[in-house]
């Protein structure tokens, strides 16, 4: 019995892009809604009364919360025969444990990089490179993080590739130039329709994201 | 086969607590390494040199890093013993939100009250309680968090409560007094031996807090 899947969620959330691209990838039919973080919805406040954020995935009326945990939700629910998460449990911690060095350090670098302007914004620049370093040095030689098959570690990096470009023109660096292996490894997960279809276009995102500075530059 | 486990730990951390736990309840045999913060051993930053923290889980040469990533990892690989994780999807979603709810509050606020004075440590600990509050009322009748049986939430939080006598004397306030069921559920907890064996006497805590405070020049 297909019951009801609905996302709450904003278009340019890194954290909503992991929701959709996870269900799309298990062929999940869903209604995404579109939230206005100036004015939430009562659903939203209802769903997420703890956090109050997006994304929210509201199954059969019951809602699941933080995006991992989402994704992770997810994995177990629907389409076992195509595992986001890795079946032994030594390279699942492993999974694991590089998602939440995403939201820790990638997540956090960003948040630095983006309001910053002068010598703050080289040093959060330089911060940002290093930890896409990282992950570029973990991803070695393989075609996705997971190995052969895209994965858990994939849904939750992916979506921070569709900031790339509006960050490179705003602080005006090149991450393709820094981290060239990391790009073309992005550039082959777009080249999957549940990836594709989950992040918004990049020239639309960096208006996104000029406007934004600018607001913050008047405040 | 015989199953090396080794833990690099720091008594008084509430990460290591919880994986301390989490061994016993599985009745795994381990060995326990203390790690010295200002002098980190080499096997502490070969195993973990993405953050160099601990607790570090060794099982048979290889590291798992991140407490509750390796609460799950004990859960799933010794998994005939003592389930902390539910069975069900859904619960396990929830399991995990309030887990990851304890790690994004209870650690840094509670940093704040033995760390700050005046208006900031007033908000920390209005925030503190406000979010022990929100448990209390997961918890709600429930012997525990995880319902009948001792599970994934009850070890997320209960190493904290070897830190709430410092607290209360850092912070001059009551936590039994504004969070009754909650302190009633810790003291639940440390009926057994997994959690009373795990925890550190909360007078020793204090006593490191106080020399904290005294080595971060905080009156």
């Amino acid at each position: 019995m297909a019951e009801e899947v609905i996302l709450l969620d904003f278009w340019p959330s890194m954290f909503g892009m992991r929701a959709r691209i996870a269900l799309r990838e298990k062929g999940v039919e869903f209604d995404m809604r579109e939230e206005d973080l100036s004015n939430k919805s009562p659903l939203l406040l209802k769903m997420n009364p703890v956090h109050k954020k997006i994304p929210v995935l509201i199954h059969g009326g019951k809602p699941v919360c933080e995006s991992l945990i989402i994704v992770q939700y997810i994995d177990e629910t629907w389409g076992h025969e195509s595992p986001l998460l890795p079946s032994d449990p030594y390279e699942r911690a492993r999974a694991r444990f590089w998602a939440d060095y995403v939201d820790k350090k990638i997540y956090l670098a960003l948040r630095t990089l983006r309001p910053s302007t002068g010598e703050a914004q080289e040093a959060a620049k330089k911060e940002y490179i290093e930890s896409l370093k990282v992950m570029e040095g973990e991803l070695g030689d393989k075609a996705y993080f997971g190995g052969e098959r895209f994965g858990y570690v994939d849904v939750s990096l992916i979506p921070f590739y569709s900031w790339f470009y509006g960050l490179e023109v705003l602080a005006n660096f090149s991450i393709k130039e820094e981290c060239p292996k990391l790009v073309a490894w992005a550039e082959r997960c777009m080249q999957r329709e549940s990836v594709a279809k989950s992040l918004p276009d990049q020239y639309k995102l960096y208006e996104y994201l000029l406007e934004r500075t600018k607001k913050l530059q008047a405040q | 086969m015989a199953e090396e486990v080794v833990l690099l730990d720091f008594w008084p951390s509430p990460f290591g607590m919880r994986v301390r736990i989490a061994l016993a309840e599985k009745g795994i045999a381990y060995e326990y390494k203390e790690e010295d913060l200002r002098n980190k051993s080499p096997l502490l930053l070969e195993m973990n040199p993405v953050h160099k923290k601990i607790p570090v889980l060794i099982h048979n040469g290889k590291p798992v890093c991140e407490s509750l990533i390796e609460v799950q990892y004990i859960d799933e690989v010794w998994h005939d013993k003592s389930p902390l994780m539910p069975s069900d999807p859904y619960e396990r979603a929830q399991a995990r939100f309030w887990a990851d709810f304890v790690d994004k509050k209870i650690y840094d606020l509670g940093r704040k009250i033995w760390s700050t004075k005046g208006e900031e440590q007033e908000a920390a600990k209005k925030e503190f309680v406000e979010s022990l509050k929100l448990l209390e009322g997961e918890l709600g009748d429930k012997p525990f968090f995880g319902g009948e049986v001792f599970g994934f939430v009850d070890v997320a939080l209960v190493p904290y409560y070897s830190w709430f006598h410092a607290y209360e004397t850092c912070g001059d306030f009551s936590i039994e007094a504004e969070c009754p069921k909650l302190v009633a559920w810790a003291k639940r907890c440390m009926l057994r031996e997994s959690v009373s064996r795990s925890l550190p006497d909360p007078q020793k805590v204090h006593g490191f807090v106080l020399e904290l405070k005294k080595r971060f020049g905080v009156e």
